[in-house]
């Protein structure tokens, strides 16, 4: 005979109002097991919890339930409860006549009331077959890893590195920095962004907690909070970074000219480069697609002229395996391929360019040095159009979301043009003009007010090309009738997207993502740079469009979290996760394939047999991964899986307590 | 045409109109409040805000032709409810005179009416209704508006068959006089920059 207490909570009036919970607790004295019922206005309140501690002692109870709200709200609360006065914490069930009875039934005191009393007796039938659990720990390796290395991937790593742990960055492309590298002035205060970017790259590369591992990306991840096993692929450079002191003469000598990625195509660079000469590491590496030596089994020039004889054509991809307490997800964006619209004829019209093709022409270390010459002609355009929303707030042929940053950095560029060319005048078609951030109206005002762009609010139907300039043509829709203008050049603010491989990326490390491909955060609101997976976290426009002073500050709660974490000894884990009765596990592998935790393997056990010895393959949960979803238990044919805490025993007596009355 | 021609075109009136008015159109953000304000709006070709929106894109000319420039009471309810400070009763009064000047006046009648009521005051020192009325009608052709409410008003005393003048007849003379010719250096200057 088990001995179960009942406590039903009135919440007030919240329950009281239409469950008559005196009658609850009446009702219940007579259930099967039930040694003690009662009935109180706040169970969680201090005197309420004390009533249920005295009744444990007084009456000897071995298991409790309270029926009051939902788990989410108080499980907790009364798991130290029953904990402090004695039982295991999970010798106790939770009956949710709240959120799933009163609040659901206002008007229907009698019915409410006989709900309520299932779902007691429910739960007192759970609770009869509950065992003692125990919680598990597991060790940490102080060490995080981050993936991606722009602005976000710094400063989380610098972050982090600052609070003592030492941290990986990975980064997939021969330097970090990321966009902020490419963009020449940044809003809302026009502060370079070379400057203010080159020394936290500097400082990345120095720290002594910080290892940069560029060229390279992550292949495998394995592991589980607190230790992630990370195989990274260092792509092969060519270049022995011990021997290579960044002199420059491999390059200089290089006869092999390929348009450069980091110029978006403006420029050209050779086979062997760094991508910009304030590249961090300043060390070349060899584009083996373009390279002689890879291509035709020629040349050879720069082995022949690197004075510390650091070339090496022999170098081949590398796979290292490093253990990660915690990785962090900075990898970015991309922009929207504007060819897509044929209206507006970009890839067709030399003309028409990309906003970060701007920031590049209008960029001092840029193809025209500054300068900003239009790429047909190289002449100084006098009339420039931007068009905003590009990609952005368009479901049919680009996003249906907002990019966040283009309003603010279209404003910004329109204000770089009328600054350099003073005889220019600027035109922004726009839908609505969004500065939701500090100093941002006032910066969007000054574009207007003094530097005198002309706004016009409308999408832009199509560019045409008349002679050597560009009609764009377009609404006014504040004036209600249609305008063409003449323009040298058209600048399009191309929505944020994410980045082709990001949805691979996140299956391969194992979190979620959203339709449009950028990483969701485990709460919207309250948890944003946490991922639904412990122990991944994210920076940065990999979660969704945003712009630099967002991006350092998520940075920043991401090195936080990541830090606190490390900052533990062992971690806790949820003793309800599933177990494998391995006797009966055929070893199909369906709960392997199901798992989204991936925490379930196959593994080959030994067993005796008929007097002889025989191998197969039985399913195995690794309980640190498992997060007690259940997905496997109703996938197994042979009901060998069982998800503790929420066995069938156990749920198959609820159902009983509901339909055999 | 497109917009860079129109604006070329109507450069000159722009400037002259910005330096005459002092208005910093291009504050506009295009909000609506003061139409939205405006007793007269209803009856008025383009809004109040549309009158701004042309004069900040430089289609001063446009603006110039409207009708909506002639309508404005000069209530002043726009400018001291605009979020932007743009005195916009003020524009339009700027434009009125530009338009006058460049003989493009929209609404004649109501031109032909501020003429008698400038020329009664000019005459008497203060208005003189029965002449203000006459004159108009004469003026606008419409010989027989509002005749009606004479016989009522004349009869309660609200209106005076005879003119009444002030004292100070040359001192008005002199304030017209001052008036017009500050109004026109004012212009002068704002037309030679
Ligand atoms: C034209 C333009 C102008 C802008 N101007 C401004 C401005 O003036 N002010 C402002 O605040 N913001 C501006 N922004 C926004 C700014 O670019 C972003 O806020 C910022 O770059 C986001 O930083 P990030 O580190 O998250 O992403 P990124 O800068 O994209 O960096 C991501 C890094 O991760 C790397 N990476 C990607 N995938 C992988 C992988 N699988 N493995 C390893 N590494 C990977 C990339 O190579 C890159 O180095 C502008 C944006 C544009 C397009
Ligand atoms: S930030 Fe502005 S330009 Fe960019 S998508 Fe949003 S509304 Fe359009
Ligand atoms: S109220 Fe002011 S800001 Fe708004 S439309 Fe009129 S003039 Fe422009």
């Amino acid at each position: 005979m088990k001995k179960v207490g009942v406590f039903v909570c009135h919440c007030g009036s919240n329950i009281a109002h239409s469950v008559d919970c005196a009658k609850v607790a009446e009702t219940l004295k007579d259930f099967p097991n039930v040694a003690f019922s009662t009935d109180y206005k706040y169970m969680c309140s201090e005197p309420g919890q004390e009533l249920i501690k005295k009744a444990i002692k007084e009456q000897g109870l071995d298991r409790v339930v309270v029926c009051s709200c939902s788990p989410r709200m108080h499980e907790n609360t009364f798991r130290n409860c029953v904990a402090q006065a004695g039982l295991n914490p999970y010798m106790f069930e939770m009956a949710n006549i709240r959120e799933q009875c009163s609040w659901v039934h206002p008007d229907d005191m009698e019915k409410a009331t006989e709900k309520a009393i299932d779902l007691a007796k429910m739960a007192v039938s759970k609770v009869c077959y509950d065992e003692p659990l125990e919680k598990s720990y597991s060790p940490v390796t102080k060490r995080a890893l981050v993936v991606g290395g722009g602005i976000a991937g710094i400063q989380t790593a610098i972050d982090i590195a600052n609070n003592g742990f030492v941290v990986d960055i990975v980064e997939r492309t021969p330097s970090i920095g990321g966009k902020m590298s490419q963009i020449d002035k940044t809003f809302p205060t026009l502060d370079c962004s070379a400057c203010i970017l080159t020394p936290k790259m500097v400082e990345a590369s120095s720290h002594p907690n910080i290892n940069l591992i560029t060229f390279a990306e992550v292949e495998k991840v394995e592991g589980y909070v607190g230790n992630f096993d990370v195989t990274i692929r260092k792509k092969a450079r060519s270049v022995d970074m011990s021997k290579c002191t960044g002199c420059g003469t491999c390059w200089s000598k290089c006869p092999t000219k390929v348009p450069s990625e980091f110029e978006l195509g403006m420029s050209m660079r050779k086979a062997i480069y760094t991508p910009f000469p304030q590249a961090i590491p300043n060390k070349p590496v060899i584009d083996r697609e373009h390279c002689l030596k890879f291509t035709k089994g020629i040349c050879g020039v720069c082995s022949k002229v690197c004075p510390a004889g650091a070339i090496d054509y022999t170098i081949e991809d590398e796979l290292v395996t490093e253990r990660y307490g915690a990785i962090v997800m900075a990898t970015g964006y991309q922009l929207f391929d504007a060819s897509v619209y044929g209206e507006y004829g970009y890839g067709r019209y030399p003309d028409v360019i990309s906003g970060l093709q701007f920031e590049r022409l209008i960029n001092a270390s840029g193809p025209t040095m500054g300068h900003l010459l239009r790429p047909s002609d190289g002449k100084e355009p006098k009339n420039v159009v931007f068009i905003k929303c590009v990609g952005s707030r368009d479901e049919n042929k680009g996003k249906e979301y907002c990019s966040r940053t283009c309003c603010m950095y279209t404003a910004k560029q329109a204000t770089l043009v009328r600054d350099k060319i003073k005889d220019s005048k600027v035109y922004v078609f726009y839908m609505d003009v969004r500065t939701p951030g500090k100093g941002y109206e006032e910066f969007y005002n000054r574009t207007t007010e003094k530097y005198e762009a002309n706004y016009i609010r409308g999408r832009v139907s199509k560019i045409t090309q008349e002679g050597d300039k560009l009609l764009v043509h377009g609404e006014d829709t504040l004036l209600g009738r249609p305008v063409k203008v003449e323009a040298d050049m058209v600048v399009l603010a191309t929505a944020m997207v994410s980045n082709p491989d990001a949805a691979h990326l996140a299956q391969l490390v194992g979190f979620s993502y959203d339709k449009d491909g950028f990483y969701t955060e485990s709460h919207p609101k309250l948890a944003p740079v946490e991922t639904h997976t412990a122990g991944v976290f994210l920076a940065g426009a990999c979660q969704g469009p945003k712009d630099i002073p967002d991006t350092v500050a998520q940075a920043g709660a991401a090195a936080v979290k990541v830090t606190a974490l490390l900052s533990k000894d062992k971690l806790e884990t949820e003793p309800s996760v599933s177990v494998v009765d391995q006797k009966n596990c055929a070893g199909c592998g369906h709960c392997v394939n199901i798992c989204p935790y991936r925490a379930i393997s196959l593994e080959t056990i030994q067993e005796r047999v008929n007097g002889k010895t025989i191998e197969r393959k039985v399913a195995h949960v690794n309980s640190s991964l498992c997060r007690g979803c259940g997905a496997c238990t109703v996938t197994c044919r042979s009901s060998s899986i069982s998800l503790k805490h929420f066995t069938n025993k156990q749920i198959l007596a609820e159902v009983d307590a509901l339909c055999l009355q | 045409m497109t917009l860079n021609e129109l604006q070329q075109q109507g450069a000159m009136a722009t400037e002259t109109l910005e330096k005459l008015s002092q208005v910093e159109a291009r504050k506009c953000y295009q909000c609506g409040k003061c139409s939205a304000g405006c007793p007269v709006a209803e009856y008025m070709d383009i809004m109040p805000r549309q009158v701004m929106r042309l004069v900040q894109l430089g289609l001063t000319d446009e603006a110039l032709k409207s009708k909506a420039i002639w309508l404005c009471a000069t209530c002043d309810t726009c400018s001291t409810r605009c979020p932007r400070n743009v005195d916009i009763a003020h524009e339009m009064e700027t434009l009125r005179i530009l338009a006058k000047r460049k003989g493009i006046v929209g609404e004649k009648d109501i031109d032909k009416f501020h003429n008698v009521f400038l020329d009664m005051v000019k005459k008497f020192g203060r208005v003189y209704e029965v002449g203000l009325i006459v004159g108009r009608n004469v003026t606008t052709g419409k010989l027989f508006r509002d005749v009606n409410y004479g016989l009522p008003y004349l009869s309660k005393r609200k209106v005076h068959l005879l003119p009444e003048k002030v004292k100070a007849k040359d001192e008005i003379n002199r304030i017209f006089a001052k008036a017009e010719e500050y109004a026109l250096k004012e212009l002068k200057e704002a037309e030679n920059k």
